[in-house]
C-alpha cells in the first residue's frame, strides 16, 4: 500500500511531511508494532492503512481502535473528523465505552460505524453479545493504542484474548499495536502474538533536569510543597505546564499550596481521577481553549486535550521507574523535532538520590522494566465465561484459540481445562449440587446454564480492581457533585470531620444512599483525604543504581548538598549501606519498636522477606505488629525490640514459614480478592446498583480462609499463590540478597534514623495477626475499661 | 478465657467464640448461623460461593460443643439463610448435628432468615422465643432479652471484631455463621439499643470487655 495521491495532497495542505514510519506502517503487509515517543504521529500512523482502505467504502466495521483510556477516543474521535471530511470519505468514526449512551450502542450493534473507537473493557463486553459475529465479522484492522501501557497489567491480557476472539470472528484482521519507547520492543511484539516491530526515530534528546530550589527538599514527606515557589516560577516562564504528582491526595495538597502562593492569580486547574466527572471536563475544556497556564495532575491525567501546547512538565515526587519518566517526558512538547523539556522536584531527600540515579539512566538510555508472566488464569476464568455469554462454543476450538494469544501461548490444556471447571461449575469439590453449574455440555458445546446470567457476567467485566469508592456531594440544593473518596476512608469520617477534595476543605455531615454529604469548611484544617493512589514500585534496575549511589560516598558530591549532608548524618548516627554489607537498625518510636533493614531488593522481595521474618519474631516472642516493604528497605515494628537480627535471618528459619505463614497472611488475601473478584467468584455489580464493601455481607477474607482449610487445591487458590510467587517475588531473591552481603551491621540507634524516616511515612502497610495484637487488643481494652473506672 | 458477667439476675459467660454460656442452666447460646448461606446466594442466581461455610460453621459449634458439654443448645434464630437452605443441607451434615445434638436438647429460635419449623432430618424443636429464666428471641424487642440478628462488630488495636453487646435491657449475640458480615456498635440500630453498657469482644483467645461509651467516644476523637 502506498499513500494515494489526494492523502499526499492532505498531508501538504496541513503543512506536514508524512513521518517514514507512517510510511512504513503503510508499506507494512502483517500485524505490526510500531514504537515512536510521543509526539510523532503515532496515532495517525496507525489509522493512515484504514482511510486508504476506505476510500471506496466498506459496508460494516472496518477499523477497531482500542485505548486504554475512555477520553482519548473522544479525542481521536475529533482528531479522525477533519481528515474523514476534507478527504470526503464514505466512513462513520463513533466510540463505544462506559460513557456512550445505551440508545448509541444498542444502534451501534445492529448498524456498526465503519471504525469504532473503544476500550479494552468495552470489547470484552460487546464480544460477549450473541451479535458479535456479525458487528466483527466484516473487521478488517485493529488498532491497539498505547499498547505499552495496557501490556503492563490485565487489561493488556484481556484485550490480547479479545484480539484472538476477533481474529476468529474476522479471519485475516490486520492489528497494529502503537507503542511509546519500551525497553524491549519484541517481547511486546510477542504479546501481540507476534508482530513485525517499526521502530521511529527516538527524536532529539530531551531536556531533562532537576529543578534548582531555594530551600532543600525535606527529609520525609512526600508534598514536594517546598519548591512551590520555583514551580511557581516554571509556570510563568512557560506557555502551559502539567504537573505531574504520584498520588490523588497529593495532587490536592500540592494544588492547595501553589493556589495559596499564587499571587498573580495564574490560572492553574486540578485534575485527577477521584475529581467529579463534570469537575473534569472543565478542566479539560478551560485546557483546550488555552484558558490555563497549568494543571496538577496524577499518572491516570486522561486529558482528551491537544498536547502540543504544553511546553513543560513538572514531576513531583520520585519517578519510581525509568521508562515512566521518559514516557512522561514525552507529554511535554508535542512536537516532533523539538526537545521535549522537563523539570523533576523530588518529594524528600531520598527521592534526590532516587531521581539523580534515574537522570542518570535516562541519559544513558538505561531503560528499565520487569518481564511480565505467562497470562493470568483468572482473566482467562472470566474470557471463558463472557464467551458462552456469546453463544455455546467448543472446548477444542476455544483452547486453540487461546493459545494463539500471547500471554496465554504457553497454556497448557490442564491449565485450560481447571478454568473451564471453574467456570462451569466453580471448582467445588461438592459438584453433586448442580446448582454450582454454570455452564453446561449440550451437544458437544458448552453454554450458558441460565441464559439470564449473562446480564449479571457482563455487569462485571474487566480486570481492574479498585478500591470501593463512595460519591461526595455539597448539601442541600442540587448537591453538586465533588468527587469520591475511598470508602475505608469514608468509613473513619465522624460528622464534623474536615478533609480536601477538589481543592477545597468540606466538612462531613451525613451519609445518605452511598453518598457523602458535606458542607464547604474553607477556613478550617483538613484531615487528608485518603485516595487510593497508584502505588508505584521503584523499578529493580533503579534501586540497585540508589545502592550503588548511597553506598560510594566518593560520588555523593553528584547528589545537592543538603542530600549529601544527609547520608553524612546517617552515616554519624547510625551507618550507610554499602556493598556487601546488609545493614540494620533498632529504634523506638511512638510506642512501638522499629526494626528497619536496608536490603535493596526491590519491594516485592523485601515484602516476602517482611512474611518470612515477622514469623521468626513471633515465634521469639518479639510481639511483632506488622511491616512495610519499599524497594531499598523493610521496616518492621513490634512490641519488643529486635536487638540481634542474625537469627530471624536464618536461612532455614525463614524456608520454614514459605509454607503455611506466608499462605495465612494479609498480602496474600488481598491477592486473593483481586482474583476472586476478576475470576467472576465475586461479583462486584449485582442488578439493581453496586453493593458497597459495607453492605456486601462477608468479606473476600472470609472465603479465602474457608477455601484454604476445605478446599486447598481450589483453582482460585492455585491463581493467588502463583500471583503471589510472581507478585512477592521467589525466596532466590532474598538468597540472592543474603549472598550479596554476607556481613550483619545492626545498630542500636535510639532514635529515628535520616534513611529510616521516609519509611515511617510509607503507605501500604501489612497488619500482623498474633501474639503481638492479642497482646495491644487487652491493652486497649483494659486501657479503655480503667478510663471508664470499671478496671 | 470466657468473660463472666450478670444480666437480667442470671450470671454469664460471654465465650471467645461468640458464644454465650449460662451456666446454672448449661444452656450454649449461639446466634445467627446462616447455615445454608453459600446454597442460597447460588439458588437465587448470585455469587457462586463456596460451600463449605456449613462445614467451618459446624466444626466451631462442634468445638464449643466439646467444651461446654451443654443440656441444651439454643440457636438465637436466623440458624438457617433461609427456610430452603435448611431443606437443602447434605444428609451428611443433617447427620452431624444429629449427632452433636445427642443426649441434650436442642431448640432453634425463629429468626427473619428461617421463620418456618425446622426441617425434619435436622434435631430438636422451632419456637418463636423462649421466656425462661431468660427471654430469648431473636430481635431485640421489650427487654430486658437476650438476642442476636444484628451481628455487632468493634474495632479494636486496628482490628474488626465480632463482639456481644450488653446493656441494661439486652444482651446481644455476635453472629456465629461463617460467612456473616457486622455491624459496628455505633451504627445507629445497636447504639440505640445499648447506648451505654460493655462490649464484649471475640475472635482472640479471650473475650475482652469494652465500655461501650469509651467505644463510641474514642471514635468520635479518632
Amino acid at each position: 500500500m502506498t499513500l494515494p495521491p489526494d492523502l499526499q495532497d492532505w498531508f501538504a495542505r496541513q503543512g506536514w511531511q508524512p513521518h517514514p514510519h507512517q510510511i512504513a506502517l503503510l508499506e507494512a503487509r502483517g500485524d505490526t508494532l510500531l514504537i515512536a515517543p510521543t509526539g510523532g504521529g503515532k496515532t495517525l500512523a496507525g489509522f493512515l492503512p484504514s482511510l486508504v482502505d476506505l476510500k471506496d467504502g466498506h459496508k460494516g466495521l472496518h477499523t477497531l481502535y482500542v485505548s486504554p483510556l475512555k477520553a482519548l477516543t473522544a479525542d481521536i474521535a475529533r482528531n479522525l473528523a477533519r481528515p474523514v471530511a476534507e478527504l470526503n470519505l464514505p466512513v462513520r468514526v463513533e466510540d463505544r465505552t462506559g460513557d456512550t449512551r445505551s440508545s448509541q450502542r444498542a444502534r451501534q450493534r445492529i448498524d456498526p460505524p465503519q471504525i469504532l473507537l473503544t476500550t479494552p473493557e468495552s470489547l470484552a463486553l460487546m464480544l460477549s453479545y450473541e451479535q458479535a459475529p456479525q458487528i466483527f465479522g466484516s473487521l478488517r484492522r485493529v488498532v491497539l493504542d498505547e499498547l505499552h501501557a495496557l501490556a503492563e497489567n490485565k487489561r493488556g491480557d484481556q484485550l490480547m484474548l479479545c484480539l484472538v476472539r476477533l481474529r476468529t470472528l474476522a479471519p485475516g484482521l490486520i492489528a497494529t499495536g502503537l507503542s511509546a519507547t519500551v525497553e524491549d520492543p519484541q517481547a511486546l511484539a510477542d504479546f501481540m502474538g507476534g508482530a513485525a516491530v517499526i521502530q521511529a526515530d527516538p527524536g532529539p534528546e530531551p531536556d531533562i533536569a532537576m529543578l534548582a530550589t531555594a530551600r532543600p527538599a525535606p527529609w520525609s514527606g512526600g508534598g514536594g510543597h517546598y519548591a512551590v515557589p520555583e514551580v511557581l516560577d516554571q509556570i510563568r516562564q512557560a506557555r502551559t505546564t502539567i504537573i505531574f504528582i504520584n498520588t490523588r491526595a497529593q495532587a490536592e495538597l500540592f494544588f492547595q499550596a501553589l493556589w495559596a502562593a499564587n499571587d498573580d492569580n495564574l490560572p492553574i486547574g486540578l485534575h485527577h481521577g477521584s475529581l467529579a466527572r463534570e469537575a473534569r471536563q472543565r478542566v479539560e475544556a478551560a485546557m483546550a481553549a488555552g484558558a490555563l497556564r497549568a494543571v496538577v495532575a496524577t499518572g491516570s491525567l486522561d486529558l482528551g486535550i491537544d498536547w502540543g501546547a504544553v511546553d513543560l512538565v513538572i514531576q513531583v515526587g520520585a519517578p519510581k521507574n525509568v521508562k515512566r519518566l521518559v514516557q512522561r517526558i514525552g507529554r511535554a512538547n508535542h512536537r516532533y523535532n523539538a526537545p521535549s523539556r522537563a523539570r523533576i522536584v523530588p518529594a524528600n531527600r531520598f527521592e534526590v538520590i532516587e531521581c539523580v540515579a534515574a537522570l542518570e539512566a535516562v541519559h544513558e538510555h538505561d531503560l528499565d522494566g520487569d518481564p511480565r508472566g505467562p497470562g493470568p488464569l483468572d482473566v482467562l476464568c472470566q474470557h471463558i465465561l463472557l464467551t458462552a455469554c456469546a453463544g455455546p462454543f467448543d472446548a477444542d476450538a476455544l483452547f486453540a484459540e487461546v493459545r494463539t494469544a500471547g500471554p496465554y501461548r504457553g497454556l497448557t490444556r490442564a491449565q485450560f481445562d481447571d478454568c473451564l471447571d471453574f467456570a462451569a461449575t466453580g471448582g467445588y469439590a461438592l459438584r453433586a449440587y448442580d446448582r454450582w453449574q454454570r455452564l453446561m455440555l449440550k451437544g458437544g458445546l458448552w453454554r450458558l446454564r441460565d441464559p439470564r446470567a449473562a446480564r449479571d457476567l457482563r455487569m462485571n467485566v474487566g480486570t481492574i480492581v479498585e478500591a470501593e469508592m463512595l460519591k461526595v456531594r455539597l448539601r442541600g440544593r442540587g448537591g453538586v457533585p465533588l468527587g469520591e473518596v475511598e470508602e475505608s476512608f469514608a468509613a473513619t469520617l465522624v460528622p464534623g470531620d474536615t478533609f480536601l477534595i477538589g481543592g477545597q476543605t468540606v466538612r462531613y455531615d451525613a451519609m445518605r444512599e452511598m453518598v457523602i454529604e458535606v458542607t464547604k469548611q474553607p477556613t478550617r484544617q483538613p484531615r487528608i483525604a485518603v485516595y487510593s493512589g497508584l502505588k508505584l514500585a521503584t523499578s529493580t534496575q533503579l534501586s540497585h543504581r540508589v545502592q550503588a549511589l548511597i553506598g560510594d560516598p566518593a560520588r555523593h558530591w553528584v547528589l545537592p548538598p543538603d542530600t549529601a549532608d544527609w547520608l553524612a548524618l546517617q552515616d554519624q548516627i547510625s551507618v550507610l549501606p554499602r556493598p556487601g554489607v546488609l545493614v540494620s537498625e533498632s529504634f523506638p518510636f511512638q510506642g512501638r519498636w522499629h526494626f528497619a533493614l536496608y536490603g535493596f531488593a526491590g519491594r516485592n522481595a523485601l515484602q516476602t522477606l517482611g512474611l518470612l521474618m515477622t514469623r521468626m519474631m513471633e515465634e521469639a516472642g518479639l510481639g511483632p505488629l506488622g511491616f512495610i516493604a519499599t524497594d531499598y528497605a523493610l521496616l518492621i515494628w513490634s512490641l519488643d525490640p529486635v536487638t540481634d537480627p542474625a537469627p530471624l535471618l536464618d536461612r532455614d528459619g525463614l524456608r520454614a514459614g514459605l509454607g503455611d505463614w506466608l499462605a495465612g497472611n494479609a498480602v496474600m488475601k488481598r491477592t486473593f480478592r483481586n482474583v476472586a473478584i476478576i475470576s467472576g467468584l465475586i461479583q462486584r455489580n449485582m442488578p439493581g446498583g453496586r453493593r458497597s464493601g459495607k453492605q456486601a455481607t462477608f468479606s473476600s477474607d472470609i472465603l479465602y480462609d474457608t477455601l484454604r482449610r476445605y478446599d486447598p487445591d481450589h483453582l482460585l487458590l492455585r491463581i493467588t499463590a502463583d500471583e503471589a510467587r510472581r507478585g512477592l517475588v521467589d525466596f532466590d531473591r532474598i538468597e540472592e540478597m543474603l549472598d550479596r552481603s554476607p556481613q550483619i551491621d545492626h545498630r542500636m540507634t535510639g532514635r529515628v534514623t535520616p534513611l529510616a524516616a521516609p519509611l515511617l511515612l510509607e503507605y501500604g502497610r501489612v497488619p500482623i495477626t498474633g501474639a503481638g495484637r492479642e497482646r495491644l487488643a487487652e491493652a486497649e481494652a483494659a486501657a479503655l475499661m480503667a478510663e471508664a473506672g470499671l478496671a | 478465657m470466657s468473660y463472666r458477667f450478670d444480666f437480667a439476675g442470671q450470671q454469664l459467660q460471654a465465650r471467645p467464640s461468640g458464644a454465650l454460656f449460662w451456666p446454672d442452666r448449661r444452656w450454649l447460646i449461639v446466634a445467627d448461623l446462616h447455615l445454608g448461606k453459600s446454597e442460597r446466594m447460588a439458588r437465587r442466581g448470585g455469587s457462586l460461593l463456596p460451600p463449605y461455610e456449613v462445614l467451618a460453621t459446624l466444626d466451631r459449634l462442634e468445638a464449643e460443643i466439646a467444651a461446654t458439654d451443654p443440656a441444651c443448645v439454643v440457636s438465637l434464630g436466623d440458624g438457617f439463610d433461609d427456610d430452603a437452605a435448611a431443606l437443602a443441607l447434605p444428609d451428611m451434615l443433617c447427620d452431624r448435628l444429629r449427632g452433636m445434638g445427642r443426649g441434650r436438647r436442642w431448640i432453634w429460635v425463629s429468626g427473619n432468615h428461617d421463620p418456618s419449623p425446622v426441617c425434619p432430618r435436622l434435631p430438636g424443636e422451632t419456637v418463636a422465643e423462649l421466656a425462661d429464666g431468660l427471654v430469648l428471641r431473636h430481635q431485640a424487642g421489650r427487654g430486658p432479652d437476650v438476642s442476636g440478628h444484628f451481628h455487632p462488630c468493634l474495632r479494636l488495636a486496628g482490628e474488626r471484631r465480632r463482639c456481644f453487646l450488653i446493656g441494661p435491657d439486652h444482651l446481644i449475640l455476635p453472629a456465629f455463621g461463617a460467612y456473616t458480615g457486622g455491624l459496628a456498635i455505633d451504627s445507629p440500630a445497636l447504639s440505640s439499643l445499648v447506648p451505654q453498657g460493655l462490649a464484649i469482644a471475640c475472635g482472640g483467645t479471650r473475650a475482652l470487655p469494652v465500655p461501650v461509651g469509651a467505644i463510641l467516644r474514642r471514635n468520635h476523637r479518632a
